[in-house]
């Protein structure tokens, strides 16, 4: 084993404190941050810095030790890097090691229909890397030879027919840009706060480029009666042959049967060598490992449909084929379970999306949601795809809550708890779009709370 | 709202690149595929929809359906599909009056946490159709039509739907229905299923003064703090922030106490994470053979049962090492692999494995007692 060289942690040298003035900080929080503020932020740095440097003594030069990392040579600059494809398949850094999908202990109680959570609280722009994209298998995922694997469509068709892999990616293909989202990410947060991070409260959310054939040109080739069918029931070739009923507007609009995802095929666990996806539906009606697409004139009330992914209302009632993704969005940074490491500036960012559209507007809460300010929204912002949002924040060191609210295209505004919960109670396991508070401590620890 | 495809789109576009197939016929289709045979569609047209479209004719009594229940359901479910053990109970919660009136009253209940399947089910097709697809759990679509039949009758038997001399049957089905004790507990809600359905929330854009007072709801139960483990080691080591180390107490103090400490310790995180060296130190299976006992976990549904390093339905293969790893006792593992056994574990027997060859089973046993490599 090579011996790991030591690296040197240096010193840190600390930002002057209390350098911006705390009616600028209430300015910048209350109204963000324009050229005007930016420069007054600009001047109160150097001022600040120059009182530090012009105090002479003790501190004047402790702060001018110079960093080992720049004066002495560092192994990477002074050694012979690794060859080319020394890893063919190439991994992230050692040091992002902490990033993985988790499970939520005690959730489910088997490894095979169970869940695994992305962490949103460290990825970046709106793509999910396809290794850490969110899971929810119902019985376990499988890694199907993509020459054995038929695709049959049948129902109301005046051809039933079966194509293979080699068939389907000879079709006019299609990419777009799509969030998947599990009707129950945020379920364990119906009655109260649950779980500690982003990664739980939000992960069973994914996002990547998608590769295929829609599926109605696909109907079409087989001669659905698209005068009479109003559904058609996809079907997995997995152990638990997934079946949902989907609508056939969202067919005719933009479900897509999908080979490829953020340029290479499906990943197994996301259901290769064939899924559907079905935009701004919740994730199970992406039916992975897809064999077999019936068109019929009725829904099919299968297991996911009549006896779970119902949304359980006050009365006692189930409220059934409840699919579209409503909008929502959450900072991920800061979030739950994180320390932020000193006053200051801070880049505030987080996700939005919304199954019905666009993202129109993100607007962020520094105060509880008393006080809001519009968020920028970085491109591309595309219908039931993730848009991420970032804004700007100087932190004055008090506790405080953060929260986002997002709007899309249709003019929907994202609730409330209270206002979520005046409608549909607390028991309800899916669906669950409520704005997410953040409490940051004195301490600097951040805390999922829940502001009513 | 319906957009009409275009089948023209594809002549015109293939048209222009001039490369019309001699298969593509006159709508422009593209002539990939082909006719799928009626026993092909017969083989994989399973589904049962609430109406009973693709019920097969067929039938069941609840006899029958106890005694494939003891051999191959009750191992998870339990004997009269109560358990909670792997999955939520299927029966219990309903009453006779719910039979009645088509609505599960315990489901209105504020205090009610377990919502078994049958409290829930709207149609008795459901149930059939997931039965017929996925189950049993580790060797799902193996029971025939009648055998689904028996085991459903089983199940409708213990929640007082049917009596213990009832046949069910295609014909016999729709009494069932109409006695299904959640059959009229369900809407049909349009808001969430339309794309351009009607919300039922109603938030606005309020910009300022919005609240008068913030009022925090709820927070973290304190023992639920470290039920994720170390925060600190799903969170990245650099960046605007750090994951706090969730196995002590809150942070206290300001900021500025913290932020060394916060910093050297999720960096610790990561050298922790890392794998070492040793890890595979001691162990005398090769790593090609663990990779081969892996898959053959895998093909043969142990893994369905059995996990590396947490209990599943069965004991980890590290707990199975800790209990005889010392010793020599391979010939009665492998013993109970092939034959099955219950009682060392718990309440859940081990069922016997028929198919499995022993020398396969001896290197199950082998990699297991190596420590279970990985």
């Amino acid at each position: 084993m090579r011996k790991k060289k030591g690296v040197p942690t240096g010193r840190v040298r600390n930002a002057p404190e209390g350098f911006v003035a705390p009616e600028l900080i209430q300015e910048i929080s209350r109204k963000g941050l324009d050229d005007n503020r930016r420069a007054f932020l600009r001047k109160s740095f150097t001022a600040a810095t120059a009182v530090a440097t012009a105090g002479a003594g003790a501190r004047a030069l402790a702060s001018t030790v110079d960093d080992p990392m720049i004066v002495e040579p560092r192994p990477w600059s002074t050694s012979l890097g690794q060859p080319v494809a020394s890893r063919p398949y190439g991994m992230p850094s050692k040091y992002e090691a902490n990033l993985q999908r988790r499970q939520s202990p005690g959730l489910t109680q088997t490894n095979q229909s169970s869940v695994s959570f992305a962490p949103l609280q460290g990825m970046f722009g709106i793509i999910t890397p396809s290794g850490l994209h969110f899971e929810r298998h119902h019985q376990g995922w499988v890694d199907i030879d993509p020459e054995q694997h038929r695709f049959m469509i049948n129902g109301m068709v005046r051809q039933p027919k079966v194509y293979t892999m080699d068939d389907l990616m000879r079709f006019p293909s299609v990419s777009r840009m799509h969030f998947i989202e599990c009707g129950a990410n945020t379920g364990m947060e119906w009655g109260n706060v649950a779980v500690p991070t982003v990664q739980y409260t939000h992960g069973m959310l994914s996002c990547s480029e998608f590769t295929g054939v829609p599926l109605r040109d696909l109907l079409d080739d087989c001669g659905a009666d698209f005068e009479n069918a109003r559904f058609v029931l996809a079907e997995g070739a997995d152990g638990s042959g997934m079946t949902r009923t989907i609508s056939m507007d969202n067919v005719l609009d933009d479900v897509l049967v999908v080979y490829g995802m953020n340029g290479e095929m499906l990943r197994p666990e996301n259901g290769y060598p064939l899924r559907l996806v079905v935009p701004g539906v919740q994730g199970v009606s992406s039916v992975k490992w897809l064999r077999r697409i019936e068109v019929g004139d009725k829904p099919w009330d299968t297991k996911d449909e009549a006896i779970h992914y119902m949304d359980m209302m006050p009365d006692g009632m189930m409220r059934q084929y409840t699919s579209i993704q409503e909008c929502k969005s959450v900072i991920t940074t800061p979030s739950g379970g994180q320390v932020l490491l000193g006053k200051g500036f801070y880049n505030v960012t987080g996700l939005a999306w919304s199954g019905r559209g666009h993202i129109k507007q993100v607007d962020v809460s520094f105060d509880g949601g008393k006080n809001w300010r519009t968020a920028r929204l970085e491109t591309p912002v595309l219908d039931k795809c993730l848009t991420r949002f970032n804004i700007d924040w100087v932190w004055d060191g008090s506790p405080t809550i953060l929260q986002s609210r997002a709007m899309d295209s249709t003019g929907f505004v994202q609730p409330r708890y209270r206002q979520l919960r005046e409608v549909r109670g607390t028991r309800s396991v899916y669906h669950n779009n409520a704005i997410q508070s953040w409490l940051v401590s004195e301490s600097g620890e951040v805390f999922n709370v829940q502001v009513d | 709202m319906f957009r009409w495809t275009k089948p023209i789109v594809f002549a015109a576009a293939l048209g222009v690149a001039g490369v019309v197939s001699a298969e593509q016929d006159a709508s422009g289709k593209t002539g990939l595929g082909r006719a799928a045979t009626p026993a092909e569609v017969a083989a994989w047209d399973i589904d049962v929809r609430s109406d009973f479209k693709g019920l097969p004719k067929g039938s069941g009594t609840v006899d029958q359906g106890e005694l494939i229940w003891e051999s191959t359901c009750a191992t998870c479910h339990g004997t009269f599909a109560e358990s909670n053990l792997f999955f939520t109970p299927l029966i219990g919660g309903t009453t006779e009056e719910d039979i009645e009136t088509g609505r599960v009253a315990s489901l209105t209940s504020p205090t009610q946490s377990v919502r078994t399947t049958i409290m829930k089910a709207i149609s008795v097709s459901t149930l059939w159709d997931y039965i017929r697809r996925a189950m049993p759990w580790d060797n799902p679509k193996s029971l025939n039509d009648d055998e689904v039949y028996a085991v459903l009758a089983y199940l409708l038997n213990l929640a007082d739907i049917v009596d213990y001399d009832f046949t069910l049957s295609d014909e016999t089905i729709q009494q069932v229905q109409e006695r299904m004790p959640n059959r009229n507990g369900a809407v049909f809600w349009e808001g969430l299923w339309r794309v351009d359905g009607e919300p039922d929330t109603h938030n606005t854009a309020c910009m300022s003064d919005c609240l008068d007072d913030v009022v925090v709801s709820s927070t973290l139960p304190d023992h639920a703090r470290n039920a994720h483990g170390d925060l600190a080691a799903q969170m990245r080591i650099v960046g605007p922030v750090r994951g706090v180390n969730a196995l002590e107490p809150p942070l206290a103090g300001s900021i500025e106490d913290n932020i060394d400490a916060v910093r050297q310790h999720a960096r610790a995180t990561l050298d922790a994470a890392a794998p070492t060296a040793d890890g595979a130190a001691g162990s005398s299976v090769s790593s090609e053979e663990t990779e081969a006992v892996t898959a053959l976990l895998n093909d043969n549904g142990c893994l369905a049962c059995h996990a590396r390093d947490t209990k599943v339905l069965g004991p980890s293969y590290l707990e199975i090492y800790s209990r005889y790893g010392d010793g020599d006792d391979t010939g009665a593992l492998v013993q109970k692999i092939l034959n099955g056994g219950s009682g060392v574990w718990g309440p859940v027997p081990m069922p016997p494995h028929p198919n499995l060859s022993e020398a396969d089973a001896e290197r199950m046993v082998a990699w297991i007692l190596d420590g279970a490599p990985q």
